[in-house]
């Protein structure tokens, strides 16, 4: 049943919409966090084009001017493709690291775009975001194996 | 975890091709992803119906969450209110009876300063209030300070009115929904605001730094003219903004500016006025005369 990491995903990008009132970029990514845990932990269960739609709804929601997340969150998907081509065994430690290098890229590729768009901050105020978003990820795979047992139930 | 089934799928054509057509799927949806985003950037106010129909739907979640966030707030104020009142009351006792001059002073100084406007014949274009409003959310995640307000065109809001809340300069209205806008903060570095010094009327402009603070420019050259804790005001110039609300606090000094913190915290402000734009008239009238010359304005 797909609806559940479909929905997992779309739900994780409107985190952002609830009232959390930082200074700065602060609030992790959640949508792609999520969507970055799908993929790493079950390969084949999102088409690799899932990056395109997801990504253009977390632009609803996130600020960014639209398509930011929809081009960046597609990247990130077809590296994870490259990246599986290549190895033959992922083990978790392995699924971090790819996540955090992930992270990384897209949170700062959507900092350029944004600075495209509009004028743009100094990136250094990324950091203490980027650093929150690593250490969550592996809240959310936790949380994402919870609905993957429930998917698999049902 | 192991490598995915589906990579290597045999000798069937069919499996094949299947796979084939969802890379070839994948790379031209990132490539109209690109394309869109070009657009985007192109034009930034282009795709606004559809954030703000991703506003629209979240909005009600929101409300409900931010309620109960503030009367939680509201619960915890009440309850340190009640520590140390003896003492608090005193305190506020004599802050009271020490004000209570200084408030007759300005009641004089305000009846004055009518008279002399009367003499002057000098126009009051006040401000108006359109409507009130509170911030449900904000861009927390991104790099811009974009925050949701929970009125939208239902009560009059529209883009480029300026935003207050009870301690100062909150930001302005980038896009309107029927029941939602959304707000550009003025720590958003996008964010321009003429400003000026309290004290002596010292013209800067304010620029947002997106981490929730604001750097001030003075007009004038030189070595920056600031002392930490100088109180910064809108000054009014060019419009949109009203003259003296409050602004800023200078917390750093720097080569050629400040640093000043926002006296307007977006996470806690109870509400948010959606004022009328400052000399709206005026400038309606401007761009009357030069309707699509050098003068036009561009959206957000």
């Amino acid at each position: 049943m797909l609806a559940i990491p479909i929905a997992s995903v779309i739900l994780a990008s409107m985190v952002t919409t609830l009232p959390f009132f930082s200074s700065g970029p602060l609030l992790p990514p959640f949508g792609l966090l999520m969507f970055l845990s799908w993929r790493l932990m079950r390969p084949g269960l999102l088409p690799v084009w899932s990056g395109v739609p997801f990504g253009l709804m977390d632009d609803l929601f996130s600020g960014q001017p639209f398509g930011s997340a929809g081009l960046l969150w597609s990247l990130a998907m077809l590296i994870v493709e490259i990246i599986d081509s290549r190895t033959i065994w992922r083990d978790y430690l392995q699924d971090w690291l790819i996540a955090a290098l992930l992270i990384t890229i897209v949170l700062l590729g959507g900092w350029w775009i944004a600075g495209l768009a509009h004028a743009a901050p100094d990136p250094i105020i990324l950091l203490p975001q980027i650093i929150l978003s690593i250490l969550l990820y592996p809240l959310v795979v936790r949380i994402c194996a919870r609905l993957d047992s429930w998917r698999l139930a049902t | 975890m192991a490598p995915p089934p589906h990579r290597r799928p045999g000798f069937s054509r069919k499996a094949q091709y299947g796979l084939f057509v969802t890379y070839v799927v994948a790379i031209a949806g990132t490539i109209v992803a690109a394309l869109l985003l070009t657009i985007s950037v192109v034009d930034p106010a282009g795709f606004s119906a559809l954030r703000t129909l991703g506003s629209e739907i979240t909005a009600p979640v929101a409300r409900v969450v931010n309620a109960a966030r503030q009367s939680t707030q509201a619960l915890t104020r009440n309850f340190s209110a009640y520590i140390d009142a003896a003492s608090k009351n005193v305190t506020l006792e004599k802050e009271l009876k020490a004000n209570r001059s200084a408030f007759i002073e300005a009641q004089a100084l305000r009846v004055e300063n009518a008279r002399l406007r009367g003499l002057l014949n000098i126009s009051d274009d006040d401000p108006q209030q359109v409507a009130v409003g509170r911030l449900i959310s904000s861009t927390a995640s991104s790099t811009r300070r974009v925050a949701t307000l929970s009125i939208g065109r239902n009560f009059g809001v529209e883009r480029a009115q300026a935003v207050q809340g009870p301690a100062g300069l909150i930001g302005r209205v980038i896009e309107t929904g029927p029941t939602t806008a959304r707000v550009l903060l003025v720590t958003d570095s996008e964010n321009l605001v003429p400003v000026m010094r309290a004290s002596d009327g010292l013209p800067a402009f304010s620029a947002g730094l997106g981490n929730g603070l604001v750097l001030i420019k003075p007009l004038n050259m030189g070595e920056s003219p600031f002392k930490v804790g100088d109180i910064i005001i809108t000054s009014g110039n060019g419009g949109l903004y009203g003259a003296n609300i409050p602004f800023a606090r200078v917390i750093r000094k720097t080569s050629d500016g400040a640093l000043g913190l926002p006296f307007a915290d977006p996470a806690n402000t109870p509400y948010a006025v959606v004022m009328k734009p400052y000399l709206g008239a005026a400038r309606a009238e401007q761009q009357a005369i030069a309707p699509d010359g050098k003068t036009k304005e561009v959206a957000e």
